[in-house]
């Protein structure tokens, strides 16, 4: 236990000599996930766009549309709303740009709905704005077509009011799960990604080095001491472990108050974390085991490091993937790690992520112990 | 002082062999790498493993320091049994190997507290053993630099400190003055008579017939991956049974028949302006040659010694030179 520490700990030392670790475990990852979260996070954070009523009408129908259609998404900040008080008033807001959409409600509207007559709603939109004028025209159809309905409860029951035929029982409803549903952010996401992306990059300093000490000679002298050969082994695996997992709690924490991020509870994280780097380290390991030189671990590492990043969903979300791809993500660890931190995510998320913790773990014990029964081509000087 | 004060040796057995090797065999694939390689060294005793490059010093190194495993063979350090596993027998032995074995980013004393630690040397004892090393390596002043930073010959010397720092009853090296200068050749050669003085023994592979020569109290010639001959200097010259020859730069072209007459001369012959003489002892005979030739009328300008060498010896027994 006492020379696999030291192995460690002079491992570590040379580690933070060595100013391309810091740059790899921390400063690329976080910069990278930073730089994403500002282009792709005006996605999530766009202001609600401003819709103009120009109200001519003021009748009961009217009235409905403003207040129990577009109120309500106001409230909720879908959208802001102006009031104007002509046509010609709402068209100049919306070619200032200072709206995105302008609703018109002619005189006579109410009475021409009421007697089923054909009415009409007219919609403005900013050529410049397609998106809030797509918005605006999706909440004006709707309102068409729940009036349309309401005409047709109506003529079903043969006569009676309005109010009466808005009492009858919608046929189908929709339940609003939005609650529950356990998804990261875009900035969460990146941040999420780029940290276990290079994960893989910084724990092959661990394990791999043994290739370094049989360059520089070092690895004749680390088995002619008195010390277990697995110590070796056991030292650098611990090595990458304790690099990853401090690096993967830098970006976790910087990415929480720097980016905003919210990562659930610190536990499951937690716990989420140390497997991600396990399983990392056994995989890097492994595959440290086919290359006879450093370099040559080098260029394989990058190679794996790169396929598992992508197959894992680190670039392309898994939902974007195709069928096959998205089982053989279920081979990366990457996908059970941001998988785990989805399932931690929400409101009534979880304390534990279970599931992706088990299967890390699971990763990293096949991984790690194919790396050690390889031990002996390795340890060669 | 290069060496541990008694209190503080790992069990430093005297007046038996502190290295056996016997019959070792290692193979990789097809080549037989080491083949029944047997010799011993005794406390105090250089052994000199003298051969060329790839002729199995190394691969004979790695299995005596445990580092690699031996396919035949037995490896005994102080008479108990040694190999790869052995912890006791690796504590016994300081090793430095042919390659610069140094961690270039950290210091000459980190390197030397990395490798006292791994060693099990005492906590209370590691700080001074450290300074003492560094003098002796001669490296005290520059001891917080990187390693990187030094000059070949102190990584050389730093290399060597290493392989001292916990006072090894036994130390191997590994061609320790390969890419060397001439001025810490002499250094590293005088550190290790020293050594040698204080009762280490010195297991000294070299492809250097002037090192073995001046160091090695037992020189075992190896080629292909075998033992050729054994022994000291002289019984090494005299397996070989090659005379000294006495080269005379004379004046004119003229043979000296008296010559022939003196017991330890065996043969002479005249070149133009030289007489080749072949004698069995050159130091003893020189002066009854030199008047023999002046007696003959024949007038000696220079004259030359050349005594056999290891190198002839391992032309004779592998019919190449030590440096091929």
């Amino acid at each position: 236990m006492r020379a696999m520490l030291l192995i460690t700990a002079k491992d570590l030392r040379q580690r933070v000599r060595d100013r391309s670790l810091l740059l790899m475990a921390i400063l690329v990852p976080f910069g990278l996930a930073a730089i994403f979260s500002l282009v792709f996070g005006d996605v999530e954070d766009q202001q609600a766009p401003t819709f103009v009523v120009a109200d001519q009408d003021r009748g009961q129908i009217a009235t409905t549309f403003t207040g129990q259609a577009l109120a309500p998404l106001e409230r909720r900040g879908v959208l802001r709303l102006k009031k104007a008080g002509t046509e010609q008033d709402a068209r100049t807001l919306v070619e200032r740009g200072e709206a995105a959409a302008a609703y018109v409600i002619p005189a006579g509207f109410t009475r021409d709905v009421l007697s089923g007559r054909p009415a009409t709603l007219r919609v403005i939109g900013n050529v410049n704005a397609r998106i809030g004028t797509f918005v605006a025209r999706s909440v004006a159809d709707a309102f068409a077509a729940e009036v349309r309905y309401v005409q047709v409860a109506l003529a079903v029951k043969g006569g009676g009011s309005p109010q009466e035929a808005v009492a009858v029982a919608a046929p189908v409803t929709l339940e609003n799960l939005a609650a529950d549903r356990r998804q990261l952010s875009i900035g969460e996401y990146l941040s999420a990604g780029m940290a276990v992306f290079f994960l893989f990059f910084t724990v092959r300093f661990g394990f791999s080095s043994i290739l370094d000490e049989r360059r520089d000679g070092t690895l004749a002298r680390l088995l002619a001491a008195p010390i277990p050969r697995v110590t070796i082994a056991f030292g650098k695996l611990l090595g990458g472990i304790v690099v990853g997992v401090v690096s993967m709690t830098v970006l976790v924490v910087a990415a929480w108050l720097l980016l905003d991020a919210r990562w659930g509870h610190p536990v499951g994280v937690g716990l989420l974390v140390v497997a991600g780097v396990l399983a990392a380290t056994g995989v890097m390991a492994m595959v440290a085991t086919v290359a006879t030189t450093a370099e040559q671990a080098g260029n394989v590492h990058g190679v794996v490091a790169v396929l598992l990043g992508v197959l894992g969903g680190v670039f392309i979300p898994i939902q974007q993937m195709s069928g096959a791809l998205e089982v053989l993500s279920l081979l990366t660890p990457h996908r059970w790690f941001l998988e785990g931190l989805a399932d931690l995510h929400g409101e009534n998320a979880p304390m534990l992520a279970t599931g992706p913790t088990l299967a890390l773990l699971g990763f990293a014990t096949v991984t790690t112990g194919i790396a050690l029964t390889r031990l002996g081509r390795m340890l060669r000087t | 002082m290069l060496f541990f004060p008694a209190a503080q040796q790992t069990s430093h057995v005297t007046g038996t062999e502190i290295l056996k090797c016997q019959h070792l065999r290692k193979t990789f694939g097809d080549l037989t790498a080491v083949d029944d390689v047997s010799f011993a060294i005794e406390p105090g005793q250089t052994y000199g493993l003298l051969g060329p490059n790839g002729a199995g010093k190394t691969t004979t190194i790695s299995m005596i320091t445990g580092i690699l495993e031996r396919d035949g063979g037995d490896v005994l350090i102080s008479g108990r049994p040694h190999n790869t596993t052995s912890t006791w027998g690796k504590k016994q032995i300081g090793y430095v190997p042919q390659d610069l074995a140094l961690y270039p980013d950290l210091s000459a004393r980190e390197n030397l507290r990395f490798f006292a630690r791994l060693y099990g040397l005492p906590r209370a004892g590691i700080r001074p053993r450290i300074e003492e090393v560094l003098q002796v390596v001669g490296l005290a002043e520059r001891a917080k630099d990187p390693v990187k930073a030094y000059s070949g010959g102190m990584k050389r010397r730093l290399n060597i400190g290493v392989g001292l720092l916990h006072g090894p009853p036994l130390l191997i090296l590994d061609e320790p003055t390969a890419g060397v200068d001439p001025q810490s050749r002499n250094a590293i050669l005088e550190s290790v008579s020293a050594l040698t003085g204080e009762g280490v023994a010195v297991l000294y592979t070299t492809h250097y017939m002037e090192e073995a020569e001046r160091l090695c109290d037992r020189i075992g010639i190896i080629d292909l991956g075998r033992i050729r001959a054994e022994g000291t200097r002289r019984e090494l010259v005299g397996l070989v049974g090659e005379l000294d020859r006495v080269s005379l730069t004379t004046d004119g072209t003229r043979d000296v028949p008296e010559l022939e007459a003196l017991p330890e001369v065996r043969k002479t012959s005249v070149q133009e302006g030289h007489l080749e003489v072949m004698v069995q002892d050159a130091r003893k005979a020189l002066p009854r040659i030199l008047a023999a030739a002046t007696d003959a009328g024949v007038t000696v300008r220079a004259v030359e010694v050349h005594e056999p060498n290891l190198e002839s010896v391992f032309l004779h027994l592998t019919g190449k030179a030590l440096r091929d």
